[in-house]
């Protein structure tokens, strides 16, 4: 799956998950300041994310995800690993 | 074949609210943020023990089972609030209900309690080991509340809920259930200063921790993988659930269980901005209210669903009965009070100061 391919589903993720304007979805866009996801949101974005990609994040790796752009790292990552 | 079927249910609120704007006063937090995190908007602060909500609470299941207490064989008390270790609470229950024939005792699993003590009177009235067995769920967590802990003294609130369970040649009742435990995390959910821990000078207050987002993915986890198992046990159908009633903690955890279910939120009982997080009451108080409010009919499919500190987990199908109505009705109510909640968390406040 492509860099594209994963942005793509992730924003999809966060409107019809989380309810975020799609237009306020950018890469560099930070959960807490900018698109006020809190540490609950996260989660639930992440298990969102385990259940689309049929990857495993745990929570040690979730604390360091803060930008839209980090969540897609950690995707990209583990579907190479 | 013999089975077990609710036949009595009733719950017992205290009447002191503490509301979003009362903790406005007392924690750096406000009504829009608990809202919108825990889909709270007021609960009960009690006056009175957990003896005395569940007495009252049990009355009015025994009312609506046209029981007497004294047909009781078996209390089971599901709290992890009880007035005092020894005697239990369900032994104070007894007594105040003059259940003279019942043997009682409290069962611990924090949350998930109710659901875990439904299951043991289920399995004892199969066994034949008991005919009429009265579960309660009740609790006083008010009694941990820290307010200088903003993420969890917003959360917990007071009450009791209880059903009645009979031996019964009608079909339905428990059709499967699942109780589950993980000890190795349970420093992620506790009430410190709650037990012998330590030593009789020990200074540590008592107080409610939680690592709120590792509890969340765990629960909602927990609680939908369980109920796919129940219903995969029973041999049911998503579609053929008439209701959810799941443990009352958050309503966010809610959504995201009826989410990962795929259950249509209309098919989800939901009270939890009146009452918070009761713990073990939260599920048979929702089950009252439930019944109350027409929203389970004759032979309904009722799938309950919990998850607590230990941890603990559980998930049971239940079929209805025919009858959706109490026989008779009990007049049992609470010493009054007129303290407010404000007032009756003074020596809260005391012990522990104010968040703001």
């Amino acid at each position: 799956m492509d860099r594209a391919t994963v942005e793509a589903k992730m924003t999809d993720l966060l409107v019809d998950e989380l309810g975020l304007d799609r237009g306020k979805i950018t890469m560099g866009a930070k959960f807490e300041e900018d698109l006020e996801v809190d540490s609950l949101g996260v989660v639930e974005l992440l298990m969102a994310l385990e259940d689309t990609f049929g990857v495993s994040i745990p929570d040690e790796e979730a604390e360091s995800i803060t930008t839209v752009g980090q969540a897609v790292d950690v995707v990209m990552e583990k579907l190479a690993g | 074949m013999r089975n077990a079927m609710i036949t009595g249910w009733g719950k017992c609120v205290p009447p002191a609210v503490l509301s979003n704007a009362d903790l406005e006063t007392l924690t750096d937090t406000n009504d829009e943020w608990i809202t919108t995190r825990t889909g709270i908007k007021e609960r009960r602060i009690s006056h009175v023990e957990v003896s005395d909500l569940s007495a009252v609470a049990a009355q009015h299941a025994l009312a609506a089972a046209g029981l007497t207490a004294t047909d009781l064989d078996l209390i089971l008390l599901a709290t992890c609030t009880a007035d005092r270790a020894v005697p239990s609470a369900a032994t104070m229950v007894q007594a105040k209900i003059g259940a003279t024939n019942a043997a009682a005792m409290d069962v611990n699993a924090a949350c998930s309690g109710f659901l875990f003590a439904l299951s043991v009177a289920d399995q004892m009235i199969r066994a034949g080991g008991a005919q009429r067995v009265l579960v309660i769920g009740a609790e006083k967590l008010s009694f941990f509340l820290d307010f200088t802990n903003r993420s969890t003294c917003v959360l917990f609130g007071d009450g009791a809920g209880a059903v009645v369970l009979e031996a019964s040649d009608e079909s339905g009742g428990l059709l499967a259930f699942e109780l589950g435990s993980d000890g190795t995390a349970g420093d992620l959910l506790c009430i410190t200063g709650s037990g012998t821990e330590g030593n009789p000078m020990r200074t540590l207050p008592p107080g409610i921790l939680m690592e709120g987002p590792d509890v969340f993915r765990r629960a909602v986890t927990a609680m939908g993988d369980a109920s796919t198992r129940v219903l995969a046990k029973a041999g049911l159908a998503l579609d053929e659930v008439d209701l959810l009633i799941p443990h009352q903690a958050n309503v966010r955890i809610i959504d995201a269980t009826a989410r990962r279910l795929s259950l249509d939120p209309a098919r989800v009982f939901v009270n939890i901005a009146s009452y918070g997080n009761t713990s073990a009451a939260t599920i048979p108080i929702a089950l009252t209210e439930a019944v109350e409010e027409g929203r389970i009919r004759p032979g309904a499919n009722i799938v309950f669903a919990a998850f607590g500190g230990g941890f603990t987990w559980a998930a049971a199908v239940f079929r209805w009965g025919s009858r959706t109505t109490p026989i008779t009705t009990s007049a049992a109510q609470l010493p009054p009070s007129t303290a407010t909640a404000l007032e009756l968390l003074a020596p809260n406040i005391a012990l522990h100061g104010k968040g703001i």
